[in-house]
């Protein structure tokens, strides 16, 4: 069988790019050919053009001349001069494949200007190594491991309540900051004190608190969870996994009360918190049952072609909280093995008597092959990226672009997660479900 | 000048026709350089992120229909991929067309880098026509097929033995040029080398005569094909939802012509000069000049003068006027312009045909001459037309760059052609327009409504006013108060005075420390006395000295 990317979800490891950006003063440094920024950095449509940007990043732009004599001579100037040209809280020296291939020792180089007390640090992104979802990780970690200098904390100094959360991807999952905003209203709402180091206002001041942190919060099916072993291993931080992104009223109270058993709060006050707000989830669901109820042509089975992340949230809430069931799934991030397992569970614990099977296929003509021979028993719904539009036209599916690459919508701060959030994806299905009439 | 096909790829822009990413002077001083040669290159110690001629390349070919590309590299390489399978499918669409043509990519991983991909291309090609049928594949180079040495002629040569369609290498990796437009060119050369067809008699010919027209997209289609059938010709536009089978007829044109010299350039010459169809090298078709040059040219080629100076003179009658009195609303603006090495001087001129004075020219890269040996006209009229002088820099789309020469000059507008430009004169307050579409002003009509276009831009400026007053810029105060060209290398004339001055220092220093030397040896001899008949060179403490 060939080795082949066809239709994929996911970028090189230099896809990191975009986890640095997303850290306000944070400045990526690339060791990298002159195209790789504009390629996987996030790009056009996708929140690009902030304080910095890709045209921003200092870069090697490696040619033939580098490639053939060596690069860190014009690594070694791009760094200095990026400092004297460029403000920033913290450089983040980032390899590619060519400044890797051809033999560079680019962490030596930045060691120097870090060894003569410079803000700066490296990463190995070069993109063969791995994709961006795993690149994620080892930024995390490469920050935890060369610019957070301080010892672990003594138990007064950990801030009571501070919680640190990982969650979505940044930038590459179109909704990271809507994401990340909603989990820290819901953290805040039950009395924790949410720290997140992406997106606006946050930066390195957040990233300075972490060590502080009571515990640290990973929701996500498995990206997050390397780089918060690292903080359990260097600064004695416990980690807390909850896999699933919550969606809708249903999960989001799982969620709370899991979060807060956990930290040790007092439930009763978040269980009055969690059932007002059900109250109000289905307040309007009550309000516009008729709509939902009343499409003759929907069927009753869906299939999410996303992350992880996306698949495991949007088939708990459709099946827990919205009632339909689920057709196959797919996670389509090259999940790596070790957590496969542990995902496949998760997708048994739904309030249906479907098992959902989930699918860690990455090759998009195989999962469209198998869409096609599915027997959805009327016009499916289909959530996945912008590759799943024509494939959706083909088998007559509802279909709504919510992962990456997703071209033909503009997503700024919105979000599905939450109480709000499963409100937001019903809107969004049921426009889709609302052009069609028989 | 030539191009050379039977080289496996174009070569780059640097080699063929010394085009250069770094250059500081005004318009006449490129113009004459241009033309005697003198154009250097000038480095950097200092650079952004910029764009690669892989891009370039890729994005030509994802416009051609039913085709399938498969990159040789890691999955980063692609990830575009959807986005311009989307644009090229829409303008695909437009036209009642279907568009199934497939971007994939062999997926590189670590061992791949050490052992060789060439089994998994050959695999991914064999696969690829499984999956779809397309009626060619191409098999574009990256920086790390091109740094790990796969030979892509020898993989898809064997290749195509196995699948009933061309299977084409397109030799366009990331480092090997600094100019993007070469990617166009490496295009350009594997569809003229591999599926370019010698004409066929026209007995054997169907249909109307037409003409090769190349472009980037397709937004006045209709409109140019009013204009060509008046010559009783169909037009092929390049590359935008062609075929292969189309693409394999391009000998058979009248002529070729391009909305863009810098794009055409490569195509244009190799038709010319392997199959004998006429290259129309011209202005761009933008703003009166350019379009009414372009036309006459054409006409000229294909015989039809007459009708041409009616088509120009209906035009005349009908927008001049109203093309006057639209410029007393842009009378006196200020305008940095800052595009590709053919706008940027394409489009000056129609800024300041619109009455608006242009204050500063950016260039992203710069050939002095074209494929067909012919200088570069756009830089020349530029140069004859404006007595005063304009400033121009060449840099690919450096950022620290641009924003120090908007600080300097103080446009009213700033208009920029590549995505991610615009913003930045907007985070500074300055009205910026974005300059996507190549008919922005093509032919009369256009050139009416961008004139009004810019007009009402800088009527309201409450979204650069609301913007710019709530955030900042990213640069240092230190970079602020550089020149904009304070991170390029010393020129041959800095490195000359410098390196004298060093010497000079140099050889002051050694003086001194002679002198020092000799000194110390003559009191430690003269503190010794029991030396003083002795040969002072013999003394270890001389020896010493002298190291």
């Amino acid at each position: 069988m060939a080795k082949l990317t066809d239709k994929s979800t996911f970028k090189c490891g230099l896809g990191a790019i975009q986890t640095v950006h997303a850290i306000d003063g944070v400045l990526p440094i690339l060791h990298a050919g002159p195209g790789c920024a504009v390629k996987v950095g996030g790009g056009q449509d996708l929140g690009g053009s902030g304080h910095y940007a890709s045209q921003i990043f200092p870069c090697t732009n490696l040619s033939e001349k580098e490639i053939v004599f060596g690069g860190e001579g014009i690594l070694k100037k791009t760094i200095e001069n990026a400092q004297k040209v460029i403000d920033a809280d913290l450089y983040v020296v980032l390899t590619s494949c060519a400044s890797e291939i051809i033999g560079d020792d680019s962490e030596n180089v930045a060691g120097k200007f870090a060894q003569q007390g410079d803000p700066v640090i490296h990463v190995s992104t070069a993109g063969f190594k791995g994709n961006n979802y795993l690149a994620h990780d080892w930024v995390l970690t490469s920050i935890y491991d060369q610019y957070l200098k301080t010892d672990k904390p003594t138990s007064d100094q950990i801030i009571k309540g501070q919680v640190n959360v990982f969650a979505s991807l940044p930038q590459h999952d179109p909704f990271w900051h809507g994401n990340y905003d909603v989990l820290e209203d819901l953290l805040l709402d039950i009395g924790l004190k949410p720290n997140i180091i992406f997106g606006h206002g946050r930066g390195i001041k957040n990233v300075d608190k972490i060590p502080y942190a009571e515990f640290n919060l990973v929701v996500n099916p498995w990206v997050g969870l390397e780089s918060v072993q690292f903080l359990e291993e260097k600064f004695g931080t416990p980690f807390f996994h909850y896999p699933n992104l919550p969606v809708g009223a249903y999960e989001t109270t799982k969620f709370l009360l899991a979060v807060a058993e956990y930290a040790g709060l007092d439930l009763e006050p978040i269980r009055e918190y969690t059932e007002k707000n059900e109250r109000k989830y289905y307040y309007f669901i009550e309000r516009f049952a008729n709509t939902l109820l009343e499409q003759r042509i929907m069927a009753k089975r869906f299939t999410v072609v996303a992350d992880a992340q996306y698949s495991l949230a949007f088939t708990r809430y459709l099946v827990n909280d919205f009632g339909i069931n689920p057709q196959k799934q797919y996670a389509t991030e090259d999940v790596p093995e070790k957590h496969r397992d542990n995902i496949r569970e998760l997708f048994q614990d739904l309030n249906t008597d479907y098992d959902a099977e989930i699918s860690f296929e990455t090759d998009g003509f195989k999962i469209h092959e198998e869409i096609k021979q599915e027997d959805y028993l009327g016009y499916p719904l289909i959530i996945g990226s912008a590759w799943e539009k024509p494939i959706s036209a083909e088998v007559d599916a509802y279909y709504l672009n919510v992962t990456w690459p997703i071209n033909e919508r503009l997503v700024i701060n919105s979000s599905y997660v939450g109480y709000d959030g499963g409100l937001n994806l019903l809107e969004d299905i049921y426009s889709e479900v609302l052009q069609r009439y028989e | 000048m030539a191009v050379n096909l039977n080289t496996a790829g174009a070569g780059t822009r640097e080699e063929r026709l010394g085009a250069v990413t770094g250059y500081v002077g005004t318009i006449k001083g490129l113009s004459e350089g241009s033309e005697n040669g003198t154009i250097k290159e000038r480095g950097r110690c200092f650079s952004q992120a910029t764009s690669c001629s892989n891009l370039c390349a890729v994005g030509q070919l994802t416009s051609i229909r039913d085709v399938a590309i498969i990159y040789h590299s890691p999955s980063g390489c692609m990830a575009g991929a959807s986005r311009s399978i989307k644009e090229s499918s829409k303008v695909a669409g437009n036209r009642g067309l279907t568009y199934e043509t497939q971007i994939l990519c062999t997926d590189m991983d670590e061992p791949d880098t050490i052992f060789g991909a060439s089994d998994s291309l050959y695999d991914a090609i064999l696969e690829a026509y499984n999956r779809y049928k397309p009626n060619a594949i191409f098999v574009a180079a990256t920086c790390v097929s091109g740094i790990i040495g796969e030979d892509l002629d020898a993989i898809t040569n064997s290749a195509a033995g196995k699948v009933p369609v061309p299977v084409v290498p397109v030799h366009c990796e990331g480092f090997k040029s600094k100019i993007w437009a070469s990617g166009f060119d490496s295009t350009d050369h594997a569809i003229v080398k591999h599926i370019v067809q010698p004409a066929r008699p026209e007995s054997e010919r169907n249909g109307r005569k037409f003409i090769n027209f190349k472009n980037f997209s397709e937004s006045e289609r209709k409109v140019i094909e009013e204009l060509f059938d008046k010559f009783d010709l169909d037009v092929q536009f390049l590359y935008s939802t062609t075929t292969i089978e189309e693409l394999r007829r391009l000998s058979e044109a009248v002529a070729t012509v391009s909305s863009c010299s810098a794009l055409g350039t490569y195509l244009g010459t190799a038709l010319d000069q392997e199959h004998g169809v006429p290259y129309i090298q011209t202005l761009n078709p933008a703003g009166i000049a350019g379009y009414e040059g372009w036309l006459r040219q054409i006409g000229e080629v294909i015989g039809e003068q007459e009708k041409v100076e009616a088509i120009i003179a209906e035009g005349r009658a009908q927008w001049l006027p109203k093309i006057e009195k639209v410029k007393e609303r842009l009378k006196g603006k200020k305008v940095v312009v800052a595009m590709g090495s053919a706008f940027a001087f394409e489009m000056s001129r129609v800024v300041q045909e619109l009455g608006m004075e242009v204050v500063y020219i950016m260039s992203w890269h710069v050939d002095p001459e074209y494929d067909n040996g012919k200088g570069a006209e756009r830089v020349k009229y530029l140069a004859d037309t404006n007595p005063d002088d304009i400033g121009v820099t060449v840099a690919d789309q450096q950022n620290h760059e641009l924003i120090n020469v908007l600080r300097e000059y103080k446009p009213d507008l700033y208009l920029s052609r590549h995505p991610g430009s615009v913003i930045w004169a907007v985070k500074q307050g300055t009205s910026a327009l974005f300059v996507g579409d190549e008919y922005t002003a093509f032919g009369y009509q256009r050139l009416y409504r961008w004139a009004h276009t810019i007009a009402d831009l800088l009527a309201n400026q409450s979204f650069e006013r609301n913007l710019a007053s709530r955030v900042s810029l990213p640069y240092s105060e230190w970079w602020f108060n550089q020149t904009h060209d304070a991170l390029y290398d010393p020129t041959a004339e800095d490195k000359a005075r410098q390196k004298a001055e060093k010497k000079a220092a140099k050889l002051a220093q050694k003086e001194k420390h002679v002198a020092t030397l000799a000194e110390k040896a003559m009191i430690a001899i003269e503190k010794r006395p029991e030396f003083e008949n002795r040969n002072v060179t013999g003394t270890p403490e001389d020896e010493e000295a002298a190291v």
